[in-house]
């Protein structure tokens, strides 16, 4: 087991630079804030105020609904499209992407065009409260976790299923000896990414929540931003970053390590699901998962496909979207590539630590550390891409991780016999065997960044122009229709990728 | 690999020629400069009148161009500043960074004048309710009828923690109602269906038909009635009168390029740089433009009154006011 | 008895041709190249895939929509044949009641496929915690308590060393004659064919020959297929 040990010796060093990496652009994000505040107002500019209590508790709860009422219809969801075909059912899972690329303010406008004043579905809903922000929270993050669960599933040995079958399993029995061990590890993960999203969530919760409605993102954001007091956002800031930290460190206690793994040779099929009632139950769920997610979508394009205009700047904006988009995902890759290959506890919180630490904090600092370079578009867009690339890099680790688990188990021995490591391993073991978890994964990123507004927000622009920032200006400039057209480019964007990565990942599922 | 190296060194060259010029860095707000801001024809102009060149620097809004401010402080690689509003020139005062602009100070046309030494404004906007006309037929004719006024009748705000022309609205309500704001706004609640991070979202809840009502600007039908042919949207017009916002620019003391500087501040108040207010920033020009300004703003509200509050006032009381509106809203 | 008429079995553009007969409580060990569809013709016995068209019967019964728990059938897999969170004893318990609820009788048969086994000290164990070569005799356990007539081994001992398969296979031969089954048996390996199989099924381009004795056909020299995969060289 010699070789196995230099195995294991040389990952641990690339653990090392990756996380190295990470943890010290967090630490450059939030050191010169620190200095900044300290050199401003000394140690008691650190303080809180009563309200923070009211805050902490709204910012929770609506992020705690707001995970269960995604998390677990995702699941269903996912494992109803696991087992149920249908005509489709492809697309329903490329249209399950499209949310995430959106911008806060464009979902908030397709969700009025269904359950507003006056529209298809108002007074169903509450939409302008609590009701209308776990409705919008649903909206972008139940389809994501359909993809990531439904991404696990594809991922238990096909042998599972026929031995299920041949034991005359029922589909409760086969959820909790084949599909479940699998869930289980992912679910905490997918669960603290949904809360977190939901903690950071601001468009959403000012605009539909309005005043009564601040969480610690609000409240941090007005701090930096309004009052300037860099001392209480960094309090707030580190009241989130404790309770982050902690959640997530619980839900790596939940998280076990013996994952079933899949065999490549077979095509994975699937046996239950067959009864009626098991029917009935699944296809009610994707037909909910449906209900949810595809109205605001058709309201989305219907309204944005007669108002598309492809004018140069709109050819401009996609353009740094796209190439911003490539960048960062490829930079996310490569950062979870080593990250992803370990299971610790502190490195799950630090895959977690973009969603973690205020991006607005970070950023404030990155900034204060860049500033003699502040004019500089390249410094701008390099510092974008950073950005983008740390806040995609939680959901990139939670496609990774399994994949590569699966792949230690089954091929790390066989690995260091024959001495394969470093850039030979990756090309000939690690590459080709996890081409559809790498694709989905690029997908994710890609998508994430291509609808970020946070990054380009906080640091100014300099010219750079996004997709989701032209919606902003075009709005700005009372151009709110020219804005619906942009925002269907978006969506059709994002919607052509999901198709791509999934035509690219099949192809190369069969070699 | 020759030809490479020419044409690198060519490119160097130029840049240096390039470089040779005076460069005058002015930060801005975003929708300032862009494809949809004057910013563009405003750098042409200028430009015509010197050997020398403009540089935007774009920041999210008035409020992120002044953090800029106070993050940097004296190493600013500013000259001159573009988008403070006097809801924030105090602070900026402040900073101890600008420097006098130099400028006649009576050329400066906007409502109840102007005195400042320090910041010049460039344009001015009377912010007022717009409201769709579809759906009102009778608009309040006063902030008191806004707040008494049916509670089915929805109204979309801007909130004034994270808004300009949120923190406008609560300085209107309380430089109307003074010490009796909070019931007001307790009243007003009622009404208030959408209180957006923004005054984008705000207004494009509107235009959606979420609201019937949504607080903006005065010039903002001129946009709907120019561009889009419509009368549809309408402002009301107040009888307290209207709060009214005036944007500025002011000079970095310590800039390397104060001559030049001090050029675009004179400039500023020329019809070069006043002719791209009106229909391209839809705010009212700070003084003469080159023809009179188009029909349209003729049919626009023209307030009886202006409410303001000085820059001192605003900075000493802005946050007791804000938890204040926070406390009543909420109650 | 297995018994395949007229089939053929299509999928994309993979397709495999089947007459095949099988007699009751033989041992048949199925040779082909890679890829050439021996796991297919497991995995259509065991009702994992479908036939296109023609007829499958399975001691005297005929399949067509009969679903694979139904079947008389067990089929080990190279791998994955039991659950890695389950312990060594329920693994071998879901052959009897895969809710895992049994009487005092099914717990007996249970220990006693255990020590037939000879896993009965690691009964409480589980899956990551045992040998390869032990995983698949929980699997042979499983067969024991299932009590179907027809056991399909799809290279179940590929992955371990020659003594152990040697012994592994041992033990096949042995439940066979207690317990009288017809055993397919998927194989890289000629010597394991020629050492317990009667019969000789042979899988190439695309069609399932009929059954030879398995000393025929080592000592065939007229088949150009065969002669090639047998690495013989005329």
């Amino acid at each position: 087991m010699n070789g196995s040990k230099q195995l294991m010796a040389e990952r641990t060093y690339q653990h090392f630079a990756a996380q190295t990496l990470v943890l010290s652009s967090v630490f450059l994000g939030l050191v010169p804030l620190i200095w900044f505040a300290i050199s401003r107002g000394g140690i008691a500019a650190f303080r809180l105020d009563a309200g923070v209590w009211d805050v902490l508790v709204f910012t929770l709860e609506q992020a705690f609904l707001s995970m269960v009422l995604s998390a677990i219809p995702g699941l269903l969801i996912a494992r109803a499209l696991a087992r149920q075909d249908f005509p489709g059912h492809a697309w329903l899972l490329r249209l399950f992407a499209v949310p995430t690329a959106l911008p806060a303010i464009v979902v908030v406008l397709a969700l009025t065009s269904i359950y507003g004043n006056r529209h298809l579905l108002g007074g169903w809903i509450e939409l302008y409260g609590l009701g209308g922000i776990l409705l919008a929270h649903v909206f972008f993050n139940l389809p994501l976790a359909v993809r990531l669960f439904y991404e696990a599933s594809e991922q238990i040995a096909p042998e599972n299923f026929r031995l299920s079958a041949q034991l005359s399993f029922t589909d409760r029995e086969l959820f909790w000896h084949v599909e479940w061990p699998v869930f289980r590890n992912i679910v905490p993960r997918v669960s603290a990414l949904i809360f977190l999203l939901c903690a950071a969530s601001f468009v959403i919760v000012l605009t539909l929540g309005g005043p009564t409605a601040t969480t610690l993102e609000v409240a941090i954001y007005q701090s930096l931003r309004l009052d300037f007091d860099i001392g209480r956002a960094l309090t707030l800031a580190l009241i989130q970053i404790v309770l982050c930290f902690g959640l997530v460190a619980l839900s790596g206690r939940v998280m076990l390590q013996n994952v079933t793994h899949a065999g490549n040779q077979l095509f994975q099929r699937r046996y239950d699901g067959r009864g009626f009632g098991a029917r009935f139950f699944d296809f009610t769920m994707i037909a909910l998962g449906a209900f949810i997610v595809l109205p605001p979508l058709l309201a989305l394009f219907s309204s944005g496909m007669t108002q598309i205009q492809i004018s140069p700047q709109v050819l401009n904006a996609a353009g740094f979207s796209f190439g911003i988009g490539m960048i960062s995902s490829c930079l996310a890759l490569l950062l979870a590539w080593n990250i992803a290959q370990q299971s610790d506890w502190f490195s799950q919180g630090l895959a977690l630590s973009a969603l973690i630490v205020p991006p607005a904090v970070m950023a404030t600092g990155w900034f204060i550390l860049l500033r003699d370079f502040s004019d500089s578009v390249s410094v701008v867009i390099a510092t974008i891409i950073a950005l983008n690339a740390l806040m995609a890099l939680p959901f990139v680790i939670s496609i990774l991780a399994p994949a590569f688990e699966r792949n230690r188990k089954k091929y790390d021995r066989l690995c260091a016999q024959l001495a394969l490591s470093g850039w030979q391993k990756i090309r000939h073991i690690d590459l080709p065997l996890m081409t559809r978890p790498l694709v989905q994964s690029f997908l994710l990123a890609f998508i994430l960044s291509i609808g970020d507004l946070t990054a380009i927000t906080l640091l100014g622009n300099q010219g750079v122009v996004t997709l989701p920032s032209l919606i902003q200006i075009q709005m700005g400039h009372y151009r709110g229709s020219d804005a619906a057209g942009t925002a269907f480019l978006l969506a059709i964007l994002s919607l052509i990728c999901a198709w791509a990565a999934q035509k690219f990942g099949d192809a190369h599922d069969l070699d | 690999m020759k030809k490479i190296l020419l044409t690198a060194t060519m490119l160097l060259a130029l840049g240096a020629v390039a470089q040779a010029k005076d460069v005058l860095t002015v930060y801005t707000y975003e929708s300032f400069v862009g494809d949809y801001g004057p910013g563009a024809k405003i750098k042409a102009k200028f430009e015509e009148t010197c050997d020398c060149e403009v540089k935007w620097v774009s920041l999210g809004d008035g409020v992120a161009v002044l953090n800029r401010l106070k993050l940097e402080g004296k190493d600013t690689k500013a000259d001159v500043v573009l988008g403070l509003d006097t809801n924030l020139t105090a602070e900026a005062h402040d900073l101890g960074v600008f420097g006098k602009h130099g400028v006649d100070v009576s050329r400066a046309k906007v409502p109840g004048g102007w005195t400042d030494t320090e910041f010049l404004p460039y344009d001015y906007g009377h912010f007022a309710f717009v409201y769709n006309t579809e759906l009102i037929k009778n608009p309040p004719n006063s902030l008191e009828e806004l707040v008494n006024g049916d509670p089915k009748q929805k109204i979309a705000l801007e909130d004034p923690r994270s808004s300009t022309p949120g923190l406008g609205f609560l300085l209107w309500m309380k430089s109307v109602y003074g010490d009796k704001a909070p019931e007001k706004w307790k009243v007003l609640k009622k009404r208030i269906l959408i209180t957006a991070p923004g005054w984008n979202e705000a207004y494009a809840l509107f235009t959606k038909g979420e609201v019937s009502m949504v607080f903006s600007y005065v010039t903002s039908p001129a946009y709907h009635m120019i561009e889009e042919k419509t009368d549809k949207y309408q402002a009301a017009n107040f009888v307290e009168g209207h709060y009214l916002q005036i944007e500025v620019a002011g000079v970095i003391e310590a800039s390397p390029h104060k001559a030049l500087a001090q050029k675009f501040m004179d400039f500023i108040l020329t019809p070069g740089f006043q002719d791209n207010i009106p229909t391209i920033n839809w705010m009212m020009p700070a003084s003469a433009t080159s023809a009179p300004l188009p029909s349209e703003f003729d049919k626009l509200v023209k307030p009886a009154k202006t409410l303001i509050y000085s820059p001192q006032e605003v900075n000493a009381h802005r946050r007791d006011w804000i938890n204040e509106w926070f406390k009543a809203v909420n109650g | 008895m297995i018994l395949i008429e007229n089939a053929v079995f299509q999928k994309k553009k993979f397709s495999l041709g089947v007459d095949l007969h099988v007699k009751p409580q033989s041992f048949a060990a199925i040779l082909g190249g890679s890829g050439a569809g021996k796991s297919t013709l497991l995995s259509i016995i065991a009702g994992f895939e479908d036939l296109g068209q023609g007829k499958l019967w399975l001691n005297g019964a005929d399949m067509q929509h009969i679903s694979p728990a139904s079947r008389p059938v067990s089929m080990i897999f190279q791998d994955h044949n039991v659950f890695a969170h389950l312990s060594v004893w329920d693994n071998v318990a879901l052959g009897v009641s895969p809710s895992l609820k049994l009487n005092a009788e099914q717990k007996a048969q249970v220990d006693a496929a255990l020590v037939r086994v000879g896993l009965s000290q690691y009964a409480t164990r589980k899956p990551g915690n045992i040998s390869g070569g032990e995983r698949q005799r929980v699997a042979l356990a499983r067969v024991v308590v299932r009590k179907r007539r027809i056991l399909l081994l799809d290279e179940p001992f590929a992955a371990l060393d020659p003594g152990l398969r040697h012994d592994m296979l041992d033990l096949v031969l042995d439940l066979r004659r207690e317990h009288g089954l017809t055993v397919l048996m998927v194989t890289h390996q000629p010597e394991e064919a020629l050492r317990a199989a009667d019969e000789i099924i042979f899988v190439a381009n695309g069609k399932v020959r009929e059954p030879i004795a398995s000393k025929t056909f080592f000592s065939m020299h007229d088949d150009g297929a065969i002669d090639s995969y047998l690495g013989k060289t005329r």
